[in-house]
């Protein structure tokens, strides 16, 4: 089996089984492209997996990633002023954060050219929305490729990074989640030589300062290069027909869609047997207006296809209306057909509003679904704990505010904390206005370490500087868990360990306490005191991430043997905190009503043991 | 026709090496394949699920619901959530038996199905269910070896021999638990 590592350096060309994200990573080795970077975020952070595989000195390109995606995306763009290709990767709304410096990119001049991977998450899989990026293409003037496979991933890439190089400007290349975690046969080609690292930025080749007088060259540039890119894709071989095996008896159907959607409707249109032409774009924007025009001109009926907004639509009804086609053009309607990720089934029913007869519904019993199984924190958790703390410390009316991490789970039954939440280090300023004029409800704010790097810093030091009248909860597990386990700035993994309640300190936070979350009379303590500060609190509930703790463990001693709990049977007076309301998922309550440990689960961490009001639990060895 | 397998379990079991031998024997055995692994928050406790698709008509990756051929999965009340939502009639639902609770069956909100009632109703759904049970294990991820031992014996893939799928766990599984592994596929596979 070929290991991530030799995906990343096999010089010669293979093929291989793998999955998009991974295709990806080669596609950019073999691109020769020298910068990546990035900020982990569900569905992309298999390509860091990837990158990160072969030794720092065998890898044919520099890879970091960075405190945040703006950050990243600068980090990127600097290295294509020096004239070396670079590429970004990050999640759906990775893309807001960068968003500031992003949109000046198409305006400048970038010898390196530079690829920015965009992981949308349809149906929301791991988001906190489903927000469609490709409005960002139109906003920002940048052209926009979007792949449907992992073999079209590898693909479009190369051809984006080869053509952002000889164009000098920023491309858009955007992945769904189940193209980053679809697996098939890609086949893979040689590595590039070895890149020359000349540092070749050229202020004469911009300018690169938007100032009044600057910024309409710039902006004139940036519209012409679009429409070069336009140019590009009329003749684009990432465009494919797929002509109906029997043609139309009657009026003349065709389908025009891209990526995942387009092999949705594809897939639809064969198994129903449909007389339908499907068009699929692999440059969506901008639009190659001929191409287009010339396959609406073919038919009678064409169907827009895509998935979440109506993007297409509207461009190609504008491009029909402007050429005067008399071509029907049909989309979806109503807002269930606006919302969530597209499959071969739901793209059916699409078709099947404007064209039933060729679309019948499939007959298909409906079961009811079992007990549901929501997701929670894993045993010996530290933010358990720490939930576990907070909700008895709470004064009655409290307003408690979450943010982005494993953490976001305790809004989840049975904790039901953190009752807010919009983004990345939003905690600390929304609870700051919650906190407005508010005497009589107690606002508390929670953030973990990784998050409050990315963007917590700077509504904490409003915090702090206007001493806002609010309790945060800083959960510190010393990893980017969510995401799984990336470093973050800090915590000692990669350069200095820093030392958090000094860095409180210095930006002017008066009442910093820390504890270990497990040490719950500590805990408590402190909270209860942070809670009835006038001012602005901080407590920092510090315990390591387990899992990452735990498998760091087992990978030093593969032969360890856990401790579990173990419940006293003669003690245990069926509170069932320990299973209901600390909630480890390590507890199974029998149909009896007695309570026992379930050691394919537990730990042996022991956090639980605090928590039993009878002390019936003790560990096994 | 393009053959469907849905496989499914909990946060931790170890899903993604489970998927990755099946959809990997699959390609090595020649099959067109397409996979999907699903990810994000419900990796913490929650559900997770692997789709393989073999066949050239199989477009896309995901697996469409209530065209399951077979139902693989690491947990019993994982099997029947799998089936209700996936199973075709006259599908196969293959399962490790273990049980974790969900937080609602803990606070006696809801309940958890036996192995009968788990029989049963695959049964109602016009399909057939089997738990797989084996012995001690060092480290509960080995389940899915089991589980990939019976998948052997009984042939339930149409096109992927006994033989491929032991030579690509035998690659896949990490080095210091390989011995065990192939033990526990072994003794499955001979069951």
């Amino acid at each position: 089996m070929l290991s991530l590592a030799e995906l990343m350096t096999n010089r010669e060309g293979f093929g291989a089984f793998v999955m998009g994200n991974h295709a990806l990573a080669r596609a950019m080795a073999e691109a020769g492209t020298a910068v990546i970077t990035s900020y982990p975020g569900s569905p992309t952070p298999e390509i860091a997996e990837a990158l990160q595989a072969p030794p720092e000195k065998s890898r044919p390109y520099h890879f970091e990633f960075a405190a945040n995606e703006k950050v990243a995306l600068e980090i990127a763009a600097g290295a294509s002023l020096n004239g070396h290709p670079s590429a970004v990767f990050f999640k759906s709304v990775g893309l807001n954060v960068a968003a500031d410096s992003l949109i000046q990119l198409p305006l400048m001049e970038l010898p390196g050219g530079m690829v920015i991977i965009l992981g949308d998450d349809p149906g929301a899989n791991s988001s906190q929305n489903e927000q469609d990026n490709r409005w960002f293409a139109r906003m920002s003037y940048m052209p926009l490729f979007e792949p449907a496979t992992p073999a079209e991933a590898y693909v479009m890439y190369k051809e984006a990074a080869e053509l952002a190089r000889e164009r000098r400007a920023p491309v858009l290349l955007r992945l769904t989640t189940h193209v980053c975690h679809a697996r098939e046969n890609v086949k893979f080609s040689e590595l590039p030589p070895a890149h020359d690292w000349t540092p070749r930025f050229d202020a004469a080749a911009g300018p690169y300062v938007p100032i009044t007088s600057s910024v309409f060259p710039l902006k004139r540039r940036a519209l012409e290069k679009l429409d070069a890119w336009a140019f590009y894709g009329e003749k684009s071989p990432l465009t494919s027909v797929y002509k109906a095996s029997q043609p139309a008896a009657g009026r003349r159907l065709g389908l025009i869609s891209s990526g995942l959607p387009a092999l949705c409707a594809l897939e639809a249109v064969r198994n129903a047997g449909a007389p339908v032409d499907v068009l699929k774009l692999g440059l969506t924007y901008p639009l190659p207006a001929v191409l287009v025009s010339e396959f609406l001109a073919e038919h009678d009926e064409v169907y827009v296809l895509e998935e979440l907004d109506r993007v297409l639509e509207g461009e190609l009804k504008a491009l029909a209306y402007d050429k005067g086609l008399a071509c029907r053009i049909h989309a979806r309607k109503g807002h269930g057909e606006l919302m969530g990720e597209l499959s071969p089934e739901r793209a059916r029913a699409c078709l099947a509003g404007v064209w039933p007869k060729l679309f019948p519904a499939p007959e298909r019993a409906r079961r009811e679904a079992p007990a549901p199984r929501l997701p929670q924190m894993c045993p010996g958790c530290g933010h358990r704990s720490a939930f576990h703390a907070i909700k008895r410390a709470l004064p009655p009316g409290a307003i408690t505010v979450g943010d982005i991490g494993c953490h976001s789970l305790g809004y989840l039954p049975p904790y039901n904390m953190g009752e807010v939440l919009f983004s990345m280090g939003h905690s600390v300023s929304t609870a700051s206005g919650l906190a407005l004029g508010n005497s009589a409800r107690k606002v508390v704010a929670f953030v973990g370490d990784s998050t409050f790097f990315h963007a917590g810093m700077p509504g904490l030091v409003n915090a702090a500087w206007r001493d806002s009248d609010i309790t945060l909860v800083l959960l510190d597990n010393g990893t980017t868990a969510m995401t799984g386990h990336q470093p973050r700035p800090g915590n000692g993994e990669l350069g200095e360990r820093l030392n958090l309640p000094a860095i409180l300190g210095d930006l002017g936070v008066k009442f910093v306490r820390e504890c270990d979350a497990y040490d719950q009379a500590k805990l408590d303590a402190q909270l209860k005191e942070a809670m009835e500060y006038k001012g602005f609190a901080v407590v920092i509930a510090r315990h390591p991430c387990m899992l990452k703790f735990m498998r760091e463990r087992r990978r030093a001693n593969p032969a360890l043997q856990a401790q579990h709990a173990v419940i006293d049977q003669a003690k245990c007076a069926r509170h069932y905190v320990c299973a209901a309301e600390f909630a480890c998922p390590s507890f199974i309550r029998h149909e009896d009503g007695s309570v026992t440990v379930n050691n394919e689960l537990c730990i042996g961490d022991g956090s639980c043991i605090q928590t039993c009001p009878a002390q019936a639990i003790g560990r096994d060895k | 026709m393009a053959f469907n397998i849905y496989l499914c379990g909990v946060g931790g079991q170890g899903i993604g090496l489970l998927a990755a031998s099946l959809a990997q024997a699959a390609a090595r055995a020649g099959l067109p394949a397409r996979a999907c692994d699903t990810h994000g928050l419900a990796q913490r406790g929650g559900v997770v699920s692997s789709h393989i698709r073999l066949g050239a008509d199989a477009l896309t990756p995901l697996v469409p619901e209530g065209e399951a051929d077979l139902v693989l999965a690491l947990e019993r009340l994982e099997a029947l959530r799998g089936a209700a939502q996936y199973l075709k009639p006259g599908g196969r639902v293959l399962y490790y038996d273990t049980a974790y609770q969900p937080v609602s069956v803990r606070a006696a909100q809801a309940h958890y199905p036996t192995v009968e009632e788990v029989k049963k109703e695959v049964e109602e759904m016009g399909g057939q269910a089997e738990a797989v049970k084996a012995g001690e294990m060092r480290d509960p991820r080995m389940q899915n070896a089991a589980l990939l031992g019976r998948v052997a014996a009984l042939g339930l893939i149409p096109g992927i021999p006994a033989a491929t799928i032991e030579e690509i766990l035998a690659e896949m599984a990490p080095p210091a638990a390989l011995e065990e592994n192939l033990a526990i596929f072994r003794a499955a596979r001979a069951q």
